[in-house]
């Protein structure tokens, strides 16, 4: 698999854009990677060598990056990038329990991809989302409080084909390239997207307006 | 009993909180205004005066980072912030920047023009697809709003704004790791000296702080230095986001003046969940000793916690109760560290590795008298001995819950077993069944 | 011939004074304390440091208790223990290695017993056991025993980085000077550090190693053309500073342990550097080359070829007792007096010195050395040649030469001493390079160029950047081969260039392909006088600038003075007390050969040299020629044309010296003793056989004839050349100018029976810039080149940013011999066609 002229040029067009942001070239590695990734599903040889000559670096250099972030898959990955938490709080309050299920649902495990393509699953470390655990993410949206039932609809719901919405985040989930495309750096015009106010990150301010809390002067 | 001070999250709960508009109507930007009608070295003196804290974790004096920075040489300098929140238990920044992005990026305008830089970075961790679309549109919204771009509000005053996304690594939360990472490389940490004040960013002076630090300073220009020490204690001053989570009734983001305590919070969250009893806590994240019930009453400050033999770090309030196995917690926690190690230095990348599966067996029964000690052991050849401080975070629940809860691995060994059921901590109901053991094995 | 110390600067250097277990030490601020206590004897353990590369603070070995003054004064301890190798010395510093801190002890041996979790134990099978800073620092620094009774983390082994770099994962303890030695020194970044945490590893980008999915990645157009490997020309130091036995070369491999060797210090044969080396032998047998440190010349560092390479000394080819040939035509093993006997009568006949009616038929005998003689050797050849032969036809020079050359090296080289020295390229301001690749003609140079890089401007006069320029962040005066003059010319006074060049401590470096243009050294010459750079010529071979001092050319006589001159003849008659040198004119090599060819020679006598190397005809001069004495190690092309071939001995059974292109004498002992005499104390046999006592039997006696030579007295000395610049052919149709050089790893005689290093090796390739391509018609990717020889190159094309109408090969990789193919020299056009 080599870039065809149209996709290389495209990806030629996009990299010019992302080392404009960056005072030093280098910086765009990252964020290349990400695109490379939207291209290909994974970061690929081809994709190592693109970002290689792109910020003038070996190849080793290239994938001295990009083996240290996990974000960065080596194989083909799934459409859906699906995550759970197992990390110490998550675990503990069900976390382990929902991958037992979801992993034996797929019939793969941690960084294995479904026969069909559909879902990658990995096992996650902390997302940033304690307040909701046991927490999922599927191409890194927020699938809140989950419980095995709601975990393994989610997962259903994608084996079957059809469009998954997270518990905060956009209207539904887009596919793991559209997802590296914006994580490039590309605004997919959904930031405007909500599934409306969690509880948990309310709950404080909610609680001081009940009280007539307040902080300014 | 101690207010809440919703100053962060005061519009979090807005139709569209993020948007530019939604933040505007509330007053957003007039800080910025303010701020460029003010000289730079004046900002940088309200922000000491302030007595704000770096609220990444390590709650270095934010103003005196600033005044590190050397003289003016006519070459770039560098803003950039640390939004990469990984450390487990710590959920504040994520919803900060997911509900109101604006804010931090009129922290972001005011502190660059404060410390005269003209190009900031924001580098968000890359789990979170959701917050780098607002951030993204955030920053464009600022641009076509005339709050960034070039002579902001016809100050003179240039500043370009770069949101970054990171590809999953917890090491990159640590500010040298996270600049070698900005600038495209393995995220492992520096030598200090040089600091980045010093040679940052491109080898350039460079401000590296939280997403919480620079999202305070709209609110210390606008309502001033002594409305923001009114709130807090003697030395650490203002208000900060504590996240609860855990066996609570009602987790989530409480933003209180520092000082409160864990007893005040649990109250407001309703409580242990079915009334069970606390069992053990982490007053800053992970890499923060445990403490117990024995702690509810200290003050969540930094002196304070200190004192108490742990520290403050995130304000990430994991808490834990009575069915929680602390073997259990502590091993997945060293996981993470293993995992999250970069592998640069002996005692992290070897001691991590060896440590993990010292609390692997135990967890499971297999371990030994000698285990324990060993873990102790280990934990000494990397405390302080490691290039950064992952190292000696990956330290501090083993040695504090081993101080805490030595009977607890003994019974682990005499036992041959963890003698927790799992499901009786979950937040749903299942069955345990052999399966489920296998699986956990 | 003098050789100068170079001058100590006379700077005032600051100090700070601090204590090291009970010790009080002064150092120069900046000092690590690592360094600092090496010097009071303290040795602290440590993987990670190494004095040229910078601090890593990685390892965590070196931690030791540190105390020190705040700002009041008051002497504080650090709370923790600090890593020695990335903390300067302060003034007042109290710190406490193990020897006097129990916590220092305590940490080291923490850091000791995890680093040894995840290694394996190797040692029965391991390279390094005997000599490894692991082993020896564990038993000092360490525990006898492990706690560890977990699963250690394992790799697949070994790995090969490239055909001679083996990586075993398993016993690296990640201290990165592989890695760092590589990107900081050598500018080589083709391996780093893959993955994260236990499972981090060295590696080049290799899909099947780091688990990708993926297809064959890079083609013929990388930079390194060789693929994947770590194609590095300096990839044998990492072995050598690799402080286990993750970093262990394929030729050596298995072989030995280190305390059955012994080690000898020499200089290598490879280049004109001199590097120092150490050599390991072992019964007899060199079984491993390491640098040696010498902070004045190499470092620490030497080239894959000068590691690597020296199976030739020692090939199933290796003479071992003289050859003469018998009445059936074939040759055969003879004792030394009747050899000698033999020789002897040959050559007196044909240089007509039988005092018989027979001479007058005698046309006389060449002399041709070899580039690769020692100094002695080279003496030896031309005092033989101009004593017992009667003769000036003798020159080392056996390239592409010319008199303007002779002329530049009797007027501004030979008989100058100690020039510009590697020291004076690490400070320059400014470099310009002509005609000369920084690293693949370079070797040990480049690195030391490389130690600048960003704090000194390189310019090259070249047909396009090589890498090696590139890593120099080299700019480039694009100069097709021939225009080397006119590009010298160009840089008038007032100019850029012309600018940097006039500052204090700026260098021209001169390659040796300058010698077949014409006015190219005349213009440096001039260019040297306008702006006060100072030059240094830098030649390839390692015998060249010894065979310039020792005269071994037909103009020069010892010490750099004119043959042509009637007062310097006297001078060297009188010192060698003979009654007279020969007058008449001598032929330079290729004029030797062709005289040889034309049957206008009646006698050779040949030293090492290669008859593909040459584009003169040298085997057709061979055959040509009634009588031919070869001197060699090996039994080569040139013995089968011989009469009498004399054994003589490779550089490590031998003492000698090697003059490097700094001026420097670079002096080594004998290293391994065997039989095998030098070509000096052959020729001084043969000279006796003669009639003539030429005192060049032993290195002693020849350094005190070159003593009392001295240099050449003003009056003595060739003119400097004057050549004009002259305007290079011009390119039509599919006549293109060929440009060439010899890339560092190639198929050079030298580096015969190394398949291991041979592997290498870049890729061969056709370089032709876009438009010349496009209109030469590249077919299939590959052109066919043709020359003023017999034979053709077929080479895949690679389209370079480069002058056009010029076409660059290797010249002698693998299917690319220049010399013998082509017969034609660089800057020659050559005709060039698409396809096969």
């Amino acid at each position: 698999m080599t870039y065809d002229a149209d996709a290389l040029a495209q990806l030629e067009s996009d990299a010019a854009e992302i080392i404009a942001r960056y005072p030093v070239k280098r910086s765009a590695l990252l964020p290349l990677l990400h695109l490379v990734q939207s291209v290909d599903g994974y970061v690929s040889p081809d994709g190592i060598a693109f970002c290689a000559r792109q910020v003038e670096l070996t190849s080793a250099e290239v994938s001295a990056v990009a083996t240290f972030y996990t974000q960065y898959k080596r194989r083909p990955n799934g459409e859906y990038q699906v995550g759970v938490c197992t990390n110490t709080l998550c675990a503990i309050m069900g976390g382990d329990e929902i991958w037992r299920q979801v992993s034996e649902h797929c019939g793969v495990g941690h960084d294995e991809t479904t026969a069909d393509g559909k879902i990658t699953l990995e096992r996650l470390e902390c997302n940033a989302a304690c307040d909701y655990a046991p927490v999922m993410m599927v191409n890194w949206e927020f699938f809140d409080n989950m419980t095995p039932d709601r975990a393994l609809r989610v997962v259903d719901d994608i084996l079957e084909g059809r469009d998954v919405k997270p518990t905060r985040g956009p209207a539904k989930v887009a596919s793991f390239k559209e997802v590296s495309r914006v994580l490039a750096g590309f605004e997919d015009g959904r930031a405007d997207e909500d599934q409306g106010i969690g509880e948990p990150t309310v709950v404080g301010l909610t609680i001081a307006r009940e009280q007539g809390w307040e902080a300014s002067k | 009993m101690t207010d809440l001070t919703p100053v962060l999250s005061a519009t979090w709960d807005a139709e569209q909180s993020w948007k530019l508009g939604t933040y505007e109507n509330a007053g957003g930007y007039g800080a910025l205004k303010k701020a460029l009608g003010l000289a730079p070295a004046d900002i940088v003196q309200a922000v000491k005066d302030s007595g704000l804290r770096g609220r990444g974790g390590a709650g270095f004096p934010t103003g005196m980072k600033w005044g590190f920075l050397p003289p003016d040489d006519g070459k770039p300098r560098y803003l950039v912030v640390n939004a990469d929140e990984s450390e487990p238990g710590t959920c504040k920044d994520i919803p900060t920047m997911l509900s109101a992005p604006h804010v931090l990026v009129e922290g972001v305008a005011i502190t660059s023009y404060a410390i005269g830089c003209n190009h900031a970075f924001i580098y968000v961790r890359g789990e979170v697809v959701h917050v780098y679309r607002r951030l993204l549109q955030a920053v464009r919204e600022a641009y076509e709003a005339g709050h960034l771009g070039k002579d902001i509000h016809g100050s003179g005053y240039d500043l370009d704004v770069t949101v970054h996304a990171g590809a999953g690594a917890y090491i990159c939360g640590e500010e040298t790791a996270l600049l070698d990472s900005l600038e495209g490389r393995r995220g492992q940490p520096r030598l200090k000296p040089p600091f980045p004040a010093v040679e940052g960013l491109y080898a350039r002076p460079t401000v590296v702080n939280n997403v919480e630090s620079i999202s305070s300073v709209p609110a210390i220009i606008d309502k001033g230095v002594e409305w923001f020490t009114s709130m807090g204690t003697e030395r650490s001053k203002g208000m900060g986001l504590f996240s609860l989570s855990g066996h609570i009734e009602r987790p989530g983001q409480y933003e209180a003046p520092l000082g409160i305590t864990l007893r005040e919070l649990i109250d407001m969250a309703g409580g242990m969940r079915g009334g069970k009893q606390l069992k053990f806590w982490t007053p800053g994240g992970s890499s923060t000793p445990l403490f117990t019930d024995e702690h509810l009453d200290t003050p969540l400050d930094y002196e304070s916690v200190g004192a108490a033999g742990s520290m403050l770090g995130t304000r990430a309030l994991q808490i834990f109760d009575e069915t929680t196995c602390v073997v259990r917690a502590v091993s997945r926690w060293t996981e993470f560290y293993k995992h999250e190690s970069c592998g640069k230095c002996t005692p992290c990348r070897e001691g991590t590795f060896w440590l993990d599966q010292i609390l692997e067996r135990l967890e499971h029964g297999h371990g030994t008298e000698a285990d324990i000690q060993q873990l102790l052991d280990t934990c000494d050849s990397i405390l302080g001995r490691s290039f950064c401080a992952l190292g000696d975070g990956a330290t501090s629940s083993i040695t504090s819950s081993v101080t805490l809860f030595r009977e607890e691995y003994e019974q682990h060994v005499t036992e041959g077993r963890c003698p927790f059921d799992r499901a009786e901590s979950a937040l749903f109901d299942y069955e345990t069944s052999e399966a489920t053991e296998e699986a956990h094995a | 011939m003098t050789s100068t110390a170079d001058k100590a600067t006379a700077e005032v250097v600051e100090t700070v004074t601090l204590t090291i277990d009970g010790t009080e030490v002064t150092v120069p601020k900046g000092t690590l304390i690592i360094r600092a206590a090496e010097q009071v004897g303290i040795n602290i353990p440590r993987f990670c440091d190494h004095p040229l590369l910078k601090p890593a603070g990685a390892c965590r070995q070196c931690l030791v208790d540190v105390a020190a003054p705040d700002r009041e004064g008051n002497v504080r301890p650090f709370p923790k223990p600090q890593a020695s190798c990335t903390m300067t010395a302060m003034d007042g510093m109290i710190v406490n290695t193990q020897n006097t801190s129990d916590e220092a002890k305590k940490a080291q041996e923490g850091v000791m017993e995890l680093l040894l979790i995840n290694h394996p134990l190797d040692c029965p099978v391991c390279d390094k056991g005997g000599e490894c800073p692991l082993q020896n620092q564990a038993m000092s620094h360490g525990h006898a025993e492990s706690r560890f009774i977990d699963v250690k983390r394992v790799f697949e082994k070994p790995l090969a980085l490239s055909s001679e770099i083996l990586l075993d994962r398993e016993r690296c303890v990640l201290c990165q000077r592989c890695t760092r030695f590589s990107k900081e020194i050598a500018g080589d970044a083709f391996i780093d550090l893959q993955n994260r945490g236990a499972m981090q590893q060295i590696g080049t980008f290799d899909e099947d190693v780091l688990d990708f999915d993926g297809y064959e990645p890079i083609g013929v157009a990388a930079e390194d053309e060789s693929g994947k490997a770590f194609s590095s020309y300096y990839s044998g130091n990492t072995v050598q500073i690799c402080p286990v036995g993750a970093l262990t070369s394929a030729a050596y491999r298995f072989r030995s342990r280190p305390f059955d060797l012994v080690s000898s210090p020499g200089i290598s044969e490879h280049d004109s550097s001199g590097a120092a080396i150490r050599t390991d032998h072992r019964r007899g047998k060199v079984l491993r080359r390491l640098s040696d440190n010498d902070p004045v010349v190499n470092e620490e560092w030497i080239t894959d070829k000068d590691r690597f390479a020296f199976a030739w000394q020692n090939l199933s080819d290796r003479l071992e007792r003289p050859l003469v040939r018998g009445e059936d035509g074939e040759l055969h093993e003879a004792s030394w007096p009747d050899a000698i006997a033999r020789a002897a009568a040959g050559l007196r006949a044909a240089a007509g010195r039988t005092g018989t009616p027979a001479d007058r038929k005698a046309k006389g005998v060449g002399v041709l050395p070899g580039g690769r003689v020692t100094l002695e050797d080279a003496y030896a050849y031309q005092k033989f040649a101009r004593v017992a032969l009667g003769t000036n036809d003798v020159d080392a020079r056996t390239r592409g030469a010319s008199d303007e050359e002779q002329a530049f090296l009797g007027s501004s080289v030979a008989g100058t001493g100690l020039g510009v020295t590697f020291g004076d390229l690490e400070k320059a301001p400014t470099v310009l390079l002509v005609g000369f690749e920084p690293e693949d003609e370079g070797g040990v140079v480049f690195l030391r160029l490389r130690k600048s890089v960003g704090r000194q401007s390189v310019l090259t006069v070249a047909p396009f950047l090589s890498r090696g320029a590139e890593k120099l962040s080299a700019s480039l005066i694009q100069t097709a081969p021939g225009g080397e003059a006119g590009a010298l010319a160009a840089v008038k006074a007032g100019t850029d260039t012309a600018d940097a060049l006039s500052e204090d401590g700026a260098v021209v470096i001169l390659g040796e392909r300058l010698a077949t243009v014409p006015g190219a050294l005349a213009e440096a010459l001039r260019l040297a006088k306008r702006t006060g750079a100072r030059l240094a010529w830098i030649p390839r071979r390692a015998g060249e600038r010894g065979a310039a001092e020792a005269g071994a050319l037909p103009g020069l006589l010892p010490g750099g003075r004119d043959a042509a001159s009637e007062a310097a003849r006297d001078a060297v008659a009188q010192a060698w007390s003979v009654g007279s040198l020969p007058e008449a004119a001598g032929r330079d090599a290729a004029g030797i050969i062709a005289a040889a060819a034309a049957g206008e020679l009646s006698g050779l006598v040949v030293g090492g040299v290669t008859p593909s190397d040459l584009t003169a005809d040298l085997r057709a001069a061979l055959t040509a020629t009634d009588f031919v004495v070869s001197l060699e190690v090996r039994r080569t092309e040139v013995s089968e044309h011989a009469d009498v071939v004399l054994p003589v001995a490779p550089t490590f059974e031998k003492p000698g010296t090697f003059v490097n292109w700094e001026g420097r004498l670079r002096g080594f002992a004998t290293a391994i003793r065997t039989e095998a005499i030098s070509d000096h104390r052959a020729l001084d046999f043969l000279g006796r056989e003669l009639g003539v006592d030429l005192k060049v039997g032993t290195v002693a006696d020849v350094n005190e004839q070159l003593a009392v030579l001295g240099a050449a007295p003003k009056g003595q000395r060739m003119k400097a050349p004057t050549v004009k610049a002259a305007k290079p052919a011009p390119a039509t149709g599919d006549q293109l100018i060929l440009a060439s050089w010899h890339m560092l790893v190639d198929e050079g005689a030298l580096q015969d029976g190394e398949p291991y290093l041979a592997g290498t090796g870049r890729t061969a390739v056709a370089r032709l810039s876009a438009h010349t391509a496009e209109r030469i018609g590249v077919k299939d990717g590959v052109v066919t080149i043709t020359g003023a020889a017999k034979g053709a190159i077929e080479l895949p094309v690679v389209v370079t940013e480069m002058a056009d109408g010029v076409v660059w090969v290797p010249a002698k990789s693998p299917g690319s011999w220049v010399a013998q193919e082509l017969g034609v020299e660089p800057g020659t056009l050559v005709t060039v066609k698409g396809g096969i």
